[in-house]
């Protein structure tokens, strides 16, 4: 049957964005006693910022085409605040997974129990950060798709939805390429994505009442047991070193020292 | 009830604290950094006032059933607080439109006009503007002059009105008129909603002020302005109220100013003890340093004063009591003790002080204006005294 006129909506997109709170990025870290963990009791903490992007994404995904976000999370209690700020941003639902069995063990085993939870839900695509910026592993997204046998794709820019596809812009060294893959599949995603938006006043107001689940690892058929440990141990911790001074860069013409300074920026600072 | 500033953060509930940590967020991230771009250029970049709109900020005092977040007066008061610490024509652009401007729609409007109205203000979609005072009457409403007259259906309107707050933005104008000469204030004053494509109705151009100058204020010339006879705020019964309408609106009003001195207030009297703790920290001994010392004291010492008065008031209108006594002191005390301060700042501050654009001389013109808009002080001070006179005679 043709859609009647005007009817023709894309295809509802079920999205699940795998979300991750860290301190602040402003926050003073300090090490802890311990020597390999950080102060942790005056932390103010925050959406990992990739997973920010991730968020985003999802929404404008969802406006677009119509469908679902469900925001997933494995932490403490505490996390409760950043899934309730992105369903203040307009997610539909949230999961948290709570359960002390599932935290500290590497970013494999998160991987594991982030799969395990994904599996119950139903979803066309998973968005995740491409890191978090506390332990900065790059690992979660990608060993989640692997858990999922979907394919996966990194340091996305840029997105378009396709039938049944999505075609996905990814920076790679000295430029971007375009690659496409079938649904259902996992993304991760780069600065420069989109801008996230702030949560809106009424939509904090909603937030509350929207569900949040919260979930063991006995939900998912896993036993704690079943969880590999660490795969690498944190020996000592240090701050970095202080800060050197800036660079010049260097250049015969001016012309030869902005084609530099634009490379820097694309492929070091990778804010253009 | 506690009534410091964490105190407070205390007794409002955990949703609200979260939404103004938005709205923190969003000065600091957003407003902070334009501040002097918006004084100089005495324009809030239109991008801006979109970021304001999905934010939700037009919509904190209205009810939510009309789209608004259905805000307490304590709880607006406490975001127009952190707003006023930056710019403060951003709160005007804000707190114009759904306080003084819609207000009244809101207290005695029929439930068409809420429908029509109220959606469109808490969006940001539609600007309200509140269209009162006059050459010849200032915040005392009971002198204006400008007439209204039943013209088969619809009303007539002569006259002018005066340094009407976001008049350039403003889609429809709470517009106080006469309607029975001989009545006076109770009874001959009635309120209209005016909407700017009115016919004889034409906004002149923006005023050029010593301060707020980021926030416009307009002349108002109605001239055989026709509206609608249905534009009766409450409709043809409430033909001859307006002046109660407009008290009550005035009343908020009133308490909004205050929480506009008292965060401007506070962000200067931290500058202050920043400064101080920059001259110790580069060596300068505290003995030489007294003067400016007790200064931040008595800033503290009246700011806090201000702020128990602006809190408590608050709390008894929104139990529901009557406060037009006290919105007056408050806005009195308040909008003085914000002029105070900044004097005293200025003095701290010297010479780095009156550089045009610093920060103390740009607070030192805004918070001067306080103390004129929404009534002066001496119509404060009219109320205030009128009152005690009324209420010893009564109990005499």
């Amino acid at each position: 049957m043709l859609p009647g006129p005007g009817a023709r909506k894309e295809k509802n997109v079920d999205i699940v964005v795998l979300l991750k709170q860290v301190p602040a990025t402003e926050s003073l870290i300090q090490v802890a006693d311990d020597g390999v963990s950080i102060k942790t009791e005056e932390l103010k903490w925050v959406i990992n910022p990739y997973d920010e992007f991730a968020v985003e994404e999802a929404l404008r995904i969802r406006e677009a085409q119509g469908g679902s976000v469900t925001v997933l999370s494995v932490g403490t209690d505490k996390a409760v605040e950043a899934i309730r700020t992105a369903l203040a941003m307009g997610a539909d639902t949230g999961v948290l997974v709570n359960d002390p069995a599932a935290l500290g063990k590497g970013a494999l085993a998160t991987a594991r129990v982030l799969a395990a939870a994904v599996k119950q839900i139903p979803f066309d695509l998973v968005i995740a950060g491409q890191r978090a910026v506390d332990a900065d592993q790059f690992q979660v997204g990608p060993a989640v798709a692997e858990y999922l046998r979907i394919p996966n794709v990194s340091m996305v820019i840029k997105t378009e939805l396709l039938d049944g596809s999505i075609r996905c812009h990814r920076t790679i060294e000295g430029g971007t390429v375009v690659v496409e893959s079938p649904l259902p599949m996992l993304f991760t995603t780069q600065r420069g994505l989109n801008e996230p938006r702030y949560a809106s006043l009424p939509g904090i107001m909603k937030a509350k009442k929207k569900p949040l689940e919260t979930k063991t690892l006995a939900d998912f058929g896993l036993d704690a047991g079943a969880l590999e440990g660490p795969t690498a141990r944190i020996r000592a911790l240090s701050p970095p070193a202080e800060r050197g001074g800036g660079r010049i860069i260097e250049g015969e013409s001016a012309a030869e020292k902005a084609a530099a300074l634009v490379k820097a920026l694309h492929e070091e600072a990778k804010v253009i | 009830m506690g009534l410091g500033r964490d105190e407070m953060d205390k007794s409002v509930s955990e949703d609200f604290l979260r939404l103004k940590q938005q709205v923190v967020q969003f000065i600091e991230q957003d407003l902070e950094p334009v501040h002097l771009q918006v004084e100089e250029s005495a324009e809030i970049p239109e991008h801006l006032v979109d970021k304001m709109r999905r934010l939700g900020l037009f919509g904190l005092s209205i009810p939510r059933d009309y789209g608004g977040l259905g805000l307490t007066t304590l709880e607006e008061i406490l975001i127009y607080e952190e707003i006023t610490k930056t710019n403060a024509c951003f709160r005007s652009r804000i707190g114009t439109s759904n306080g003084i401007g819609s207000m009244g729609i809101l207290y005695d409007g029929t439930e068409e006009q809420k429908r029509r109205y109220l959606p469109r203000v808490a969006s940001g979609e539609w600007t309200a503007a509140f269209a009162l005072t006059e050459p010849d009457a200032g915040s005392d409403a009971a002198n204006i002059s400008t007439q209204a007259v039943l013209d088969g259906d619809s009303w007539v309107l002569n006259g002018t009105k005066q340094f009407i707050t976001n008049a350039d933005t403003a889609q429809f104008f709470t517009t106080i008129a006469v309607t029975d000469e001989t009545k006076g204030a109770s009874g001959g004053v009635t309120a209209f909603i005016v909407e700017r494509d009115a016919p004889g109705f034409v906004v002149g151009p923006a005023d050029v002020k010593m301060g707020l100058k980021g926030s416009h204020t307009h002349e108002l010339v109605f001239k055989d302005c026709r509206v609608p006879a249905e534009n009766v705020i409450g409709g043809m019964a409430r033909v001859g109220q307006g002046f109660k309408t407009a008290m009550r609106v005035l009343d908020k009003g009133r308490l909004s100013m205050g929480a506009c001195a008292v965060g401007a207030a506070q962000k200067v009297l931290d500058l202050c003890v920043e400064r101080v703790q920059r001259e110790l920290a580069s060596g300068m001994a505290k003995a030489d340093l007294q003067a400016e010392m007790f200064a931040l004291a008595d800033m503290a010492t009246q700011l806090y004063a201000a702020r128990q008065m602006l809190y408590s008031t608050a709390i008894k209108k929104d139990e529901g009591r009557n406060v037009t006594q006290e919105a007056s002191m408050t806005k009195i005390f308040c909008t003085e003790m914000a002029s105070r301060i900044a004097g005293l700042a200025m003095d701290s501050f010297g010479e780095e002080g009156i550089l045009t654009r610093s920060r103390i001389e740009i607070f030192l013109r805004d918070v001067r204006l306080y103390r004129i808009y929404e009534g002066t002080s001496e119509i404060q001070r009219i109320i205030v005294s009128r009152n005690l006179l009324k209420n010893s005679r009564s109990r005499a």
